[in-house]
């Protein structure tokens, strides 16, 4: 009788944690989102890490401007802007009423203080180039911000977007790195080091206000694992997901959704175009029609991605698909070896901690290269090592990246850049590009600077990164696309 | 008995200044910039060279060994690159969730262990000790990463028993020990199999011994005998395997870690290893050693109090 009893009250109870569970979910005003890398630092204008803008970019801070879902730049701080007729002077007149997490007023000495502290000396914000144009920064009004260049630049408006530029108050802006105060919609509200960090809602935002009333970040670096906390419920979107063997499941069970977006990462086998024979545009040719895109993309990322033939992202207005200029034929690539006099090689091929497209993908590029008689000598590194070796010393023939920044294509023109490209037109382009605002030749320099890059098969291009996003069926207004790297939290809200 | 102290006292020193040096050379050589590793792929070298002087990179090898040490010695753990806050509070949040993991898998596999290992002793080449022994070489092969996901599997994704990962904080005790639960377990595993087959050949060589023989002849029962000779004789070995794992489980739980998503010492170094936040690897891999050689010192002592004939011996 009384084991009955025990039993009856296990039972009672397991049916009424059960039973609560969809109540809760009808009410919910939080959301909890996982993400594979933790901040290191909360501070987005002192670190270069993807992971400080994934939490914090729209939700606490904002900028001058901003980039949406779609990957256009709206006006944030800024309300609207005029541009003199020679494109040197920049006038901004920002939002007023605006306030600081800790109650201080945003005005124009804040975003004084924010812009010249980029260009300071010893400044590390870690986006520094993107703001070399700026010659000063004037308050005009509190309302009215003036921005004079040195020379005209055509991106300023959508590198004022990017979470390196937002604006930050002289009080507060030493200690963002670990308590962040900006304007946003959400303010900081605690954080567990290697755990989590919470945000709630910003009661006095001058903005349109968020329907959330707190999100909190998860950090959760293995793929079994993120399998497991999307299971079990312990998080509600992983906006990133980072074990695409296991989407078929997600995609069959109707308690999950899975959106499959596209990135700005073009990953691409650099080639030290600084080393022979690298330097030679027939054996780069050679490498660049060895490749199968398609097996790679089914191979290392379960079919996920999309091929491309440039250093531009396809969901890019001004992308040009030029995939076929490096289609894949292993008989013409070994037609290019013999003709480059290039036999016996042998490369290597350093690939970064990234299990999808760099190690898997690896494995795939070696053995393709193989196939046309190129040894490939496969180094796994960590990070630390990949950066020390490769991007910093160039000791490297072959290396498999992403580059995930939004409209990049400028680093093949960057002197001492691990690429080597050193192309004396492609420089000519991009600094033409630098100083043109007008959008029609701004699209026309860009287009010529992709061909460019096809034309001397500067890398091997290989495909965009897609975004797989799995989430609850019920959440709403996540990012489809990641035109940045961001999770804009602004526009979620849970179905009814 | 002060000079043995005083003899162990000089060595714990010794040991301590050799691990740091070792500590910090091995650190020194290994390869990556931490400044380089922060501001990533698009940072100028101005910003990169600047970052390195703020962080202290740049001075001589033998003052930053110094300035370390002195640091340490004065509690000051140093200010972590990574998170931007002091190291000892990062160690301080962390040591409160790998500290009662530790515990709580050691009560574990000693609860498991004891009674099991003991039922085996005693009932030597029976059905039970075959089934028992089989059963523990299946518990020491088993990784235990793999047990761990086979119970998030089990009481997470399909019961939904309990959380999969991650720590809601002491705020709440209950929900924190539950979220220790299946870590604990998954850990305990391996470390009851190996327990209680130390206790099982331990207890067996004590009751092959001549005075439990004399115990049973002066008519005592068989299990008056257990308790009272065999069983107190036959767990010096086992304590001294229970210290062991006891330091195993709380820098070594990494893995178990990564399943779970809790943020533990062993994490913490791992991900200081990775992005170079070599002060956070320094600071506690050199606590670690510290608590090592302390218990380690501890236990030298005990023995000389326990044992009479060690404390003879150096008389």
């Amino acid at each position: 009788m009384r084991r009955s009893l025990v039993v009856l009250a296990l039972a009672g109870a397991l049916a009424m944690t059960t039973a609560m569970t969809p109540a809760f979910a009808q009410a919910r005003t939080d959301v909890k989102v996982g993400l594979v890398l933790e901040p290191p630092s909360l501070d987005p204008t002192a670190e270069a890490a993807a992971a400080v803008d994934e939490v914090l970019y729209a939700n606490v801070f904002e900028g001058l401007t901003r980039i949406i879902a779609d990957g256009s730049v709206v006006p944030a701080l800024a309300k609207s802007w005029d541009i003199s007729e020679d494109g040197l002077t920049y006038t901004f007149h920002l939002v007023e009423g605006a306030k600081f997490h800790d109650g201080t007023d945003f005005n124009a000495d804040d975003v004084k203080f924010s812009l010249d502290r980029i260009n300071a000396e010893g400044s590390l914000n870690a986006q520094k180039a993107l703001y070399a144009s700026i010659a000063s920064v004037e308050v005009v009004d509190p309302a009215t911000v003036k921005v004079t260049l040195k020379q005209p630049d055509g991106n300023l408006i959508y590198n004022l977007a990017w979470g390196d530029a937002v604006i930050v108050a002289p009080e507060s802006a030493d200690a963002n790195k670990t308590n962040p105060i900006g304007t946003g919609p959400f303010s900081f509200k605690d954080r567990v080091e290697g755990d989590s960090i919470t945000l709630e809602k910003n009661q006095a935002y001058w903005g349109t206000p968020v329907k959330l009333e707190g999100a909190t970040f998860k950090f959760i670096a293995d793929p079994t694992a993120a399998f497991a906390a999307l299971q079990a419920g312990d998080v509600d979107t992983f906006p990133n997901f980072p074990a695409p063997e296991t989407v078929a499941q997600f995609q069959s069970d109707p308690r999950f959704r899975v959106v499959i977006g596209s990135t700005e990462g073009e990953t691409i086998l650099t080639m030290n175009n600084g080393k022979a024979p690298l330097d030679n545009v027939k054996v780069r040719e050679a490498i660049a029609h060895a490749i199968d895109r398609q097996a790679i993309i089914d191979g290392a990322m379960f079919g996920y991605g999309t091929p491309i033939g440039t250093f531009l992202s396809p969901a890019n207005p001004d992308y040009i698909d030029l995939t076929a200029q490096s289609n894949y034929d292993p008989e013409k690539s070994k037609a290019l070896l013999a003709e480059a006099g290039v036999t016996d090689l042998t490369l290597s091929l350093k690939l970064p901690p990234v299990e999808g497209y760099a190690r898997r993908g690896g494995e795939i590029i070696a053995s393709q290269l193989a196939a046309v008689g190129i040894k490939t000598e496969v180094t796994n590194l960590e990070w630390a090592q990949w950066l020390s070796e490769v991007f910093t010393d160039k000791n490297y023939d072959l290396t498999i990246i992403s580059h995930t920044e939004p409209n990049d294509i400028g680093i093949f023109a960057r002197d001492g850049y691990y690429f080597q490209y050193n192309n004396a037109d492609f420089n000519k382009l991009i600094a033409d590009l630098a100083v043109t605002s007008d959008p029609a030749k701004r699209s026309e320099l860009t287009k010529a600077a992709e061909k460019n890059l096809a034309d001397n098969y500067a890398v091997g291009f290989l495909f965009e990164l897609a975004k797989v996003g799995v989430e609850n069926a019920k959440l709403k207004g996540m990012w489809e696309n990641a035109p940045t790297q961001a999770t804009d939290l602004t526009g979620v809200s849970w179905e009814e | 008995m002060p000079s043995i102290i005083l003899g162990r006292l000089v060595s714990l020193i010794l040991s301590l200044i050799a691990a740091s040096i070792v500590i910090f050379l091995v650190l020194e050589v290994v390869p990556g910039d931490p400044a380089q590793f922060m501001l990533g792929l698009n940072a100028t070298p101005e910003a990169t060279a600047a970052l390195r002087t703020a962080l202290g990179l740049d001075g001589p090898l033998l003052e930053r060994y110094f300035t370390w040490v002195l640091g340490l010695l004065h509690g000051d753990f140093g200010i972590s690159y990574t998170y931007k806050v002091p190291v000892s509070g990062l160690i301080a949040d962390r040591i409160w969730i790998s500290l009662p993991l530790a515990i709580y898998a050691l009560a574990l596999s000693t609860l498991i262990a004891f009674p099991v290992g003991i039922l085996a002793a005693v009932r030597r080449n029976s059905a039970t000790d075959v089934g028992i022994m089989g059963a523990t070489q299946v518990g020491l092969a088993v990784p235990n990463f793999w047990f761990a996901m086979l119970l998030v599997l089990l009481f997470s994704i399909t019961l939904r028993w309990f959380s999969a990962g991650g720590f809601p904080g002491w705020q709440d005790p209950l929900l924190a020990l539950k979220a220790l639960t299946l870590p604990a377990v998954a850990l305990a595993l391996p470390q009851a199999s190996i327990l209680a087959r130390v206790m099982r050949s331990s207890l067996l060589d004590t009751l092959g011994e001549d005075y439990i023989r004399s115990a049973r002849a002066k008519g005592l029962s068989q299990g008056q005998t257990l308790w009272r000779h065999a069983l107190r004789n036959a767990l010096i070995p086992v304590l001294t395997i229970i210290g062991l794992q006891f330091s195993f489980l709380l820098a070594g739980a990494i893995i178990i870690e990564n399943v779970f998503f809790l943020p533990g010492l062993g994490r913490l170094v791992f991900q200081g290893i990775t992005s170079r936040d070599l002060i956070v690897v320094k600071s506690v891999v050199m606590l670690l050693v510290f608590a090592v050689i302390l218990v380690t010192f501890l236990v030298d002592i005990t023995y000389a109090l326990v044992d009479p004939r060690l404390r003879r011996a150096t008389r």
